[in-house]
């Protein structure tokens, strides 16, 4: 049986152009859409179990259900930050086919009554703002959306606007997301009010995820019955999987959502590069618990991987052989967190970098028996203590971790150093052929 | 988020009458096209675009530049220094005339990130964070650039380059004039 690809279909067309898109039954679904009451796209949405690919998880018809009945204007912001490390997914919707990002949006729009949407791209995708600059272009010179009407039928005018960020992964976070889009700094705000009450300017706004609102077009062309079947469990349809690190073949893998983490590492990433065996995979992007070689027969959905005790979050699969020092990519990921965290709640601003100074410590030999038991005290100290879930986020690979690779910290301390010196990056350290969505890359 | 302390050397210009008036020119020329995007009651809400282009068009984001910004969308001073001193993107003190930022976290690593960031450290003498001495490269190591499945990346003047190895590394920095 050949898969079903909603996603990636045209990736290997390398044909982003609007002219492409419609030759390929593009801006179908808006026009179906038109024909809908407002409120039966939203229940096709529900039904299709479609939930936000941006890394929670959270049912997307519920989310918009949320936004209260009689306040305008509302807003709609779409996530491209894709900054959790591991995850590279959203930047190929972006560059191969925007137009089915557009086309998401639009209906989006259209079913929530919204007239204004802003998609927050990560500064450090130049290319991928220009090819949606480009397509909202076409977009609004074909009149389909940006004029008074929808594909010049239904009266119903929306603007899209790309607004880059500029190097900050917590602008990643919904409420952050706002205050950059609003011109500010990105420091997140409390929850509640929840965004879809009061979010950008203080208006009830909607944030979902770039994979999100790209799938909103298939379920509404080929029904939300079709799409939920595609998936598993209370997770509609497929998701794209980005594999990275010792595979044969990493790349972007587009998969129903229950697929199985490691027939998509062994048989279509063809196992590690070297050969070794797998030693240990982040399964959903830097802060998700880590799963040691011997644990990852099992499903990416998001309610099933729970009880293997990690998420699928982001999508984004980091894969490392027996030859890499665990404690060498763990002190690395405390230094992303220590980095990025914004600084606004004090046990996230004070406990990251000490996390990361003790984890360096321990790699470079000077640790104590003292520091690991700190080590492994500190993630209690800042889960769930925080605005957001950045300082859970940080946590919870320290946690995975030193729990499940506890011996090497210990050999760390005992033998005053790092066993594997100059290689502790592990031994196949080169650039490799990428598989995105086809596509050789 | 990194915050640089400055030095007294390299405040640069403090208020908007010492920046050039060409370049001054060039940035109010290019406010209509960024104010396009945000409500007209919410003008400050182009910050960020705003100071993007500031620092196109001076280079970096010294008090001057970022008092323009601030005025022309009529937000205070505090509130442009606020954001470029929040994102890593922006430069709050003069950076060479290419900035290379290697992305050394793990994905990138485990594919010979963190050795190609360390070897050019090597070549140009540089420090993370330092300016080679004729004043060509800015040098620094970067956090996940979201492309993993093509690493080891690095950004170029903010252009991505991707697959990186030792040779092509040598080839796009031999091509920095
Ligand atoms: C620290 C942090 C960083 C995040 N980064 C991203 C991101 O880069 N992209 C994204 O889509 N969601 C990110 N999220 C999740 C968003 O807050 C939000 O849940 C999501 O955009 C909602 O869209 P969805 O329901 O379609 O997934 C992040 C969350 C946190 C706490
Ligand atoms: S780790 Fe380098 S791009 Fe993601």
């Amino acid at each position: 049986m050949s898969e079903t690809l909603i996603l990636t279909k045209r990736w290997p067309k390398k044909d982003p152009s609007l002219v492409g898109y419609r030759a390929d039954g593009g801006y179908a679904g808006l026009e179906k859409s038109l024909g809908m009451e407002p409120v039966a796209i939203v229940e096709q949405v529900k039904a299709s179990n479609l939930r936000g690919r941006g890394g929670a998880g959270f049912p997307t018809g519920l989310k918009w259900t949320f936004l209260p009945k009689d306040v305008r204007p509302r807003y709609l912001c779409i996530n491209a930050d894709e900054s959790e490390p591991g995850t590279f997914k959203d930047r190929y919707i972006c560059e191969y086919d925007p137009h089915m990002l557009l086309e998401g949006i639009a209906i989006t729009c259209f079913a929530l009554d919204i007239h204004l949407a802003y998609i927050y791209i990560r500064g450090e995708f130049a290319k991928q703002a220009r090819a949606l600059e480009k397509a909202i272009e076409e977009a609004v010179a074909a009149g389909i959306f940006g004029g008074p009407k929808l594909l010049g039928k239904a009266d119903f005018p929306l603007e899209v606007h790309v607004v880059r960020g500029a190097g900050a992964y917590i602008c990643g976070e919904e409420s952050a997301l706002m205050e950059s889009v609003e011109g500010k700094k990105g420091y997140p705000r409390f929850k509640p009010p929840f965004p879809a009450i009061i979010g950008l300017w203080g208006k009830p706004t909607i944030i979902n995820n770039v994979e999100t609102l790209a799938n909103v077009p298939w379920i509404v062309e080929h029904g939300a019955a079709a799409f939920a079947a595609l998936g598993a469990g209370k997770t509609g349809g497929t998701r794209l999987f980005g594999v990275s690190g010792n595979v044969k073949r990493p790349g972007v893998y587009e998969k129903p959502a229950g697929y199985n983490l490691k027939k998509l590492i062994m048989e279509d990433c063809g196992g590690t590069a070297s050969g070794r065996p797998v030693k240990a995979v982040i399964p959903g992007g830097s802060s998700s618990p880590v799963l040691r070689g011997d644990e990852i027969d099992i499903s990416l959905e998001p309610d099933a991987i729970k009880s293997a005790g990690t998420m699928s979050g982001s999508g984004g699969v980091i894969v490392m052989d027996e030859s890499v020092c665990m404690v060498r990519a763990l002190a690395r990921i405390a230094m992303f967190y220590a980095e990025e965290s914004c600084g606004q709640c004090t046990p996230c601003r004070q406990g990251t970098p000490w996390m990361w100074k003790i984890l360096e410590k321990i790699e470079r030999g000077e640790g104590t028996m003292k520091d690991l038991a700190l080590i492994e005290q500190l993630p209690g100290n800042i889960m769930g203590q925080t605005i957001c879930a950045l300082g859970d986020a940080a946590a919870m690979p320290v946690q995975s971790f030193v729990k499940k690779f506890r011996q090497e910290f210990v050999e760390h301390i005992e033998g005053r150093g790092c066993k594997h010196g100059e290689t502790a990056w592990g031994v196949s350290r080169q650039a490799r052929e990428a598989l995105v969505g086809g596509n050789r890359h | 988020m990194s915050h640089h302390d400055h030095s007294t050397a390299d405040r640069g210009p403090q208020e908007i009458a010492e920046l050039p008036k060409d370049k001054v020119a060039r940035f109010d020329a290019a406010l209509p096209e960024i104010l396009r995007r945000v409500p007209p009651d919410h003008k400050e809400a182009a910050m960020l675009a705003a100071l993007r282009r500031a620092q196109e068009i001076f280079g970096w984001l010294s008090p001057a530049a970022q008092k323009l910004a601030a005025d022309r969308l009529g937000a205070s001073a505090t509130r442009a220094e606020e954001v470029a001193t929040f994102y890593v993107m922006y430069h709050t003190r003069p950076v060479g005339r290419h900035v290379v930022e290697v992305c050394t976290n793990v994905s990138c690593s485990l594919a010979g990130g963190f050795d190609l960031f360390e070897d050019l450290k090597g070549k140009l003498a540089l420090e993370n964070g330092g300016t080679t001495a004729d004043g060509r490269i800015t040098l620094r190591q970067v956090e996940c650039l979201g492309s993993c499945g093509t690493a080891p990346v690095m950004l170029v003047d903010e252009e991505m380059h991707e697959g990186l190895t030792p040779q092509s590394v040598t080839q796009i920095l031999g091509g920095l004039k």
